[in-house]
């Protein structure tokens, strides 16, 4: 392979964004070489299995995609904003909203959430850590390099043009014939298995880590959706695994799985995918549901609302999620009796999804709602998704959807349900919860200008969408001509995206503010108000969580023993075991990452060797014997004390 | 309720702007018993979740009016609600109620615009192949003989049986006046009934996205009068010149081309893959060759999920 | 480590006994994976293209060694963790030994049937059919490949540590592994072979 087919060129934009990784990596390395944070790095960070940093790692990268992902959204909607507009050419338009789907849906949206549940489903279930910490650490390396190797296709060899829905025959070798795609498949692999793994090890947490005494049907609600939606992924996930090893057969083996000759069948991929995909958008909203339903309760200072039907009604989302696929094709031609089916199975989700609207307008009722940052997303959630949710109804029609389908009407709707949805839930979650992990809250007046700029920028942004669909605009064009009158609405929507953008820079600008000059607090419940477990503990919290178990009487357990003066800690504090930090799932991804790169591009014999340290590296892990070790009491009653005394 | 209030008016206005605009919106602006029926049950759907929209906000508005935390009740201690059985119920069960309404308007419209518009069953349909390839559209009329490349003429009043099919990647034939889109994919053929009520030019494109040439995609569709339909026809069999084996090959290969007219189709040297030529090789074209029968089986992923019991068979191709 | 008594000694811990329901959960992900698989072989089974048939290239008589190995090999996994309970070291390592060496002669036969498919003109672009074929066994054939090292690595470790909560547990999880292996090796033995053959 030559080097200008292995570096992308030709584009002052790549160039530039060439010199930006070389300069922020060289950056990087001297500043952590002058500052001599290289061990600090290794110890507190990579080789880490505590949930809570490990959660801090996954949102960071977060927010790191999300700049990207939304870099990408810029450039797109700035090609859109004038018709013929000779910004971005074809190719380069169609991998920019290839890796925006891809880098948002599973490089943003789902690490913010794996995140957030990795700092504070243990915390809730009163637990000293995940059931597997190792094995956390793992999945979130593998979803490190699985991140990192999707990224760097920006640079070399080119990035993925076919969708992040990579649809077939597009997506095969002979109509996309360099390693984009294959950065796809194997990337997202990698990635993939992570998140599966994170599945396993949450059911487990949950089911088996709760404090004495937290019966299922007392738990917090956030913790509730984690369960459910680790359910799901264990059950979609590996569907997408069987997806990806076939695509990579067929453009790397000679498969024949999807091709258009020897039999293969490209409906067949849509299937997988969206076998997959359709629950995966549920693993993204349902922790969301209950991100807000946590927040809604300590800010209306009343507890959730019809508990039972919530947890009753994301049980049913989530069966029916499974249920669904077909609707992302119904014009496919599978004729009206199946179309019909699909239809009605999808507009059933409506029926769950409106019940816990309802609770949550209901928990508002005899409250006493204070308008923080987190309530403010929480509470511009509930009219505007409700917009998402409604179309989604329209779009479950068949014969509507027939001219709705690959139009900007769908564009709009999924956005009116990711974005208020997902993206709002996690940084109310993030600004709700980031006092227990650093000890002070960020600003608020901040907040609330950066919550306005989002909120109002977001509507005239995909607003205008709709009715460009509807006046027959499809997705995914990356130029339209004067004639067609997409013009206007399309500027309208550009300069929303504007003002979204400054939006998102508030609220960065907040985080480094907040960092310098907000007052550290250090007191357990910031918000006055708090009703869970995490609650309970420190701000920040020590690294065992909780010095003794909590025994948990009842739902809202911390809540209640500060109403009822009872007390949430007894007994006396014994030394606590703790997992020992470990290199190896860093250096697993390490190599899972040169495993993939090596693959992308064909190279056998490096590929092998990189699959020879795979799995040196889970032999290594069988013969180890590493029992952890035990913080003795005097450890912890120094610790109890530096945070303020012993918590009753 | 000052907050959330604008978003209220906004949607409002905006719904008053779509009724007042909605001539010019496409899909809203029918001009054949099709689109006409999905821009009907569109509009339907619109009221319904308006008022739906209208539900909820309402009730949002009066909850963050009267229980906002202010001056005057502080100290007000929020008491314990466990929830109500029978308010729930009844969130429960209105949903369902308009799902099943939702629903009987789906099968009955989905039924409708899948089959030959109501009123025209006794007509013989004007079948027209409508192909794909990168990133051009192929017509094909068997019957007169003729084929054109970006542009169709159809005659008014008479159904149409668009054949679609691709060379390629999946694309998507949409015609959003006459009616909604349908995949051509390369291993079978969809069929598309449409009837143009209205003489006129309609836009039309592929609307899934195949690659780099998809957003120059774009048709004709000229309907015209039965008369002057068949002058057309009779000018094209005249003046175009015959479609090659050779010529089509080069067609296929160029990029992006104009518009062409031939005065033969590519059906007689390259027939379309559907009855014997259908994308189902196996053993060498035997009985169900026909019948493109793809079963998806979707495993059964139920909750503990440690059983492995039926392989529901969800049979999704029911295209022939 | 506190060790509960009344259980058996692979549960003793509580990371011991969650990692063994982990497994399970695991082992949920694993039936929905080769469920797929499944899916996408019956889906694109009797699209052969212009390649042999099902009927055409399958043979009973390797299938049924096959089938023979895998079961055999999944009693006395059973037989193991059996001894196992009851301490005895030998008969435990010993019936390990003849597990993994029946799994190393499925493998074999399983390669070699492969190597006869890829002779007689049937590789993994032929169609359709033979790459969903050969994803589906070469899915199984590479977790009775790890399943065969990680046992390997198992016994080992009893060898030198004799029976601890640490070997035990890893043990019988393995154990479980290759059950499962067995269980979905009967699906492949009667939807993909018989099936075929019919």
């Amino acid at each position: 392979m030559k080097l200008d087919e292995f570096f992308v060129t030709g584009e002052p934009m790549i160039y530039a964004a060439m010199v930006s990784i070389v300069v922020a990596s060289l950056a990087i390395l001297i500043g952590l070489t002058y500052f001599k944070k290289w061990g600090y790095l290794w110890r507190e960070w990579l080789t880490t299995v505590d949930h809570k940093r490990i959660g801090v790692m996954y949102i960071i990268a977060a927010l790191l995609m999300l700049f990207r992902g939304g870099v990408d959204a810029l450039l797109m909607r700035a090609q859109l904003a004038v018709p013929e507009n000779g910004l971005l050419d074809a190719q380069h338009y169609n991998e920019i909203f290839t890796t925006h789907g891809v880098v948002m849906i599973l490089f943003m949206a789902m690490p913010f959430i794996i995140g957030l549940m990795n700092v504070v489903v243990p915390l809730q279930i009163g637990a000293r850590d995940v059931a597997f910490p190792r094995l956390n650490a793992v999945s979130f390396w593998l979803f490190f390099a699985g991140a990192m190797l999707f990224n760097i296709s920006f640079v070399i060899g080119g990035s993925p043009d076919a969708g992040w829905t990579a649809y077939f025959p597009l997506a095969s070798l002979e109509f996309s014939p360099t390693v984009g795609n294959n950065f796809y498949s194997i990337s997202l692999q990698i990635a993939g298995i992570g998140t599966l793994l994170t599945g396993v090890n949450f059911i487990v947490t949950i089911l088996k880590m709760r404090a004495p005494g937290m019966k299922l049907m007392q738990m917090p609600m956030f913790t509730w959706s984690i369960l459910i939606t680790s359910v799901i992924i264990v059950f979609a996930f590996p569907v997408l695994t069987v997806a990806l090893a076939l695509m990579m057969f067929d453009r790397m083996f000679g498969g024949q799985f999807f091709t258009m000759a020897n039999g293969g069948m490209d409906m067949l991929w849509a299937n997988l995918f969206w076998v997959w995909g359709h629950p995966e958008v549920y693993i993204v909203i349902l922790p969301a549901f209950g991100i807000y339903s946590e927040i809604i309760a300590t800010f209306s200072k009343k507890n959730l609302y019809g508990y039972k039907s919530m947890v009753a009604s994301m049980v049913v989302i989530s069966l029916l999620s499974f249920v669904v696929w077909a609707h992302h094709f119904y014009t496919m031609g599978h004729g009206s009796m199946v179309n019909s089916v699909f239809s009605i199975t999808t507009m059933a989700i409506a029926v769950p999804t409106g019940v816990k609207i309802f609770n949550w307008l209901f928990t508002l009722q005899k409250g006493r709602i204070s308008f923080t940052t987190p309530m403010l997303y929480t509470l511009a959630f509930i009219p505007i998704f409700t917009i998402g949710g409604v179309t989604g109804v329209m779009l479950a029609m068949a014969s509507a959807d027939y001219q709705y389908h690959n139009t900007m009407f769908l564009v709009a709707h999924f956005h009116y349900v990711l974005i208020p949805g997902t993206v709002f839930a996690v940084i109310a979650g993030f600004h709700y919860w980031f006092p227990k992990v650093f000890g002070f809250r960020l600003n608020e007046r901040l907040g609330k200008l950066a919550f306005w700029l989002i909120t109002i920028f977001f509507n005239v942004t995909f607003l205008p969408l709709f009715f460009l669909g509807l006046n027959g605009m499809s997705r995914r064009m990356y130029t339209y001509s004067e004639g067609s009158g997409f013009g206007p609405l399309n500027m309208v929507a550009s300069i929303g995206a504007v003002g979204l953008a400054l939006g998102f820079v508030v609220l960065c600008y907040n985080i480094y503010w907040s960092f310098r000059y907000a007052p550290r607090e250090n007191v357990n419940d910031p918000w006055g108000g708090g009703r869970t477990l995490e609650w309970a503990t420190h701000s920040p919290v020590p690294e065992y969580n909780f010095a003794r178990t909590p025994n948990v009487k009842g739902m809202d357990a911390y809540w209640h023993s500060k109403k009822e003066n009872q007390p949430l800690f007894e007994g006396k504090i014994e030394p606590i075991h703790m997992p020992n930090n470990s290199g190896q799932p860093f250096i697993l991804g390490v190599i899972f990452f040169f495993l993939g790169f090596f693959l992308v591009f064909s190279w056998w014999i490096p590929s092998i060797i990189a699959g020879i340290a795979v799995i040196i590296m889970l032999a290594a892990r069988t013969f180890e014997r590493d029992h952890g070790r035990h913080i003795p009491v005097k450890e912890i009653m120094e610790i109890e004390e530096k945070h303020g005394g012993e918590l009753v | 309720m000052k907050k959330r209030g604008p978003l209220l008016l906004l949607f409002i206005s905006l719904i008053m702007l779509l009724s007042g605009c909605s001539s010019k919106l496409l899909v809203l602006d029918p001009k054949g018993p099709v689109a006409k029926t999905q821009s009907s049950t569109i509009i339907f759907s619109m009221i319904i979740m308006a008022v739906v929209l209208l539900v909820v906000y309402v009730l949002y508005i009066y909850m963050l009016t009267k229980y906002r935390a202010t001056k005057a009740n502080e100290g007000y201690e929020p008491p314990h609600i466990e929830g109500s059985k029978w308010l729930e119920l009844i969130w429960t069960i209105i949903p369902i109620i308009i799902v099943v309404i939702l629903s009987v308007v789906t099968v009955r419209s989905t039924n409708a615009v899948e089959n030959v518009p109501v009123g025209y069953e006794d007509q013989k349909p004007l079948v027209i192949y409508a192909s794909s390839s990168d990133w051009k559209w192929h017509f094909s009329y068997p019957e007169e003989g003729i084929e054109t490349v970006n542009y169709v003429n159809i005659p008014t009043n008479r159904p149409i049986e668009f054949r679609l099919y691709a060379f390629g990647p999946i694309t998507s034939f949409w015609v959003p006046q006459l009616g909604g889109q349908k995949y051509a994919m390369s291993d079978m053929v969809n069929k598309l009934n449409l009837v143009a009520e209205h003489e006129g030019s309609f836009y039309g494109r592929n609307s899934n996205f195949s690659g780099k040439g998809f957003a120059h995609m774009e048709f004709e569709v000229l309907a015209q009068s039965p008369a002057d339909y068949t002058k057309w026809v009779d000018d094209v069999k005249k003046t175009a010149s015959k479609l090659t084996p050779e010529e089509f090959d080069k067609l296929l290969a160029t990029p992006v081309v104009g518009r062409k007219t031939y005065s033969s189709t590519h059906l007689e040297f390259r027939p379309a893959p559907e009855g014997a030529n259908g994308g189902h090789h196996h053993g060498g074209g035997d009985a169900d060759a026909k019948n493109n029968t793809g079963s998806m089986d979707h495993s059964n992923m139920d909750m503990d999920g440690m059983n492995m019991d039926d392989m529901g068979s969800m049979d999704h191709s029911q295209h022939e | 480590m506190k060790i509960n008594p009344n259980v058996p000694l692979e549960y003793g811990t509580e990371e011991n006994s969650n990692r063994i329901f982990g497994f399970w959960i695991f082992l949920g992900a694993e039936i929905a994976l080769f469920s797929t698989l499944f899916a996408v072989y019956f889906t694109l089974w009797n699209r052969s293209g212009s390649g042999p048939t099902a009927s055409e290239i399958f043979e009973l008589k390797g299938v049924l060694v096959e089938t023979f190995l895998l079961l055999t090999s999944s009693f006395t996994c059973g037989l193991a963790i059996h001894a196992m309970r009851h301490g005895f070291k030998k008969a435990t390592l010993v019936f390990f030994a003849i597990t993994l060496l029946m799994g190393l002669g499925f493998l074999g036969v399983e390669i070699t049937e492969f190597v006869t498919y890829v002779h007689d003109g049937a590789t993994l672009s032929t169609s359709a059919f033979l790459s969903s074929l050969f994803v589906l066994l070469g899915t199984h054939g590479l977790h009775v490949t790890m399943g065969f090292l990680w046992g390997a690595a198992i016994m080992i470790q009893i060898k030198r540590e004799g029976f601890t909560p640490d070997t035990t547990n890893k043990s019988f999880i393995f154990s479980l592994y290759w059950h499962f292996l067995d269980v979905v090796w009967i699906f492949i033995f009667s939807f993909v072979y018989l099936k075929g053959m019919m």
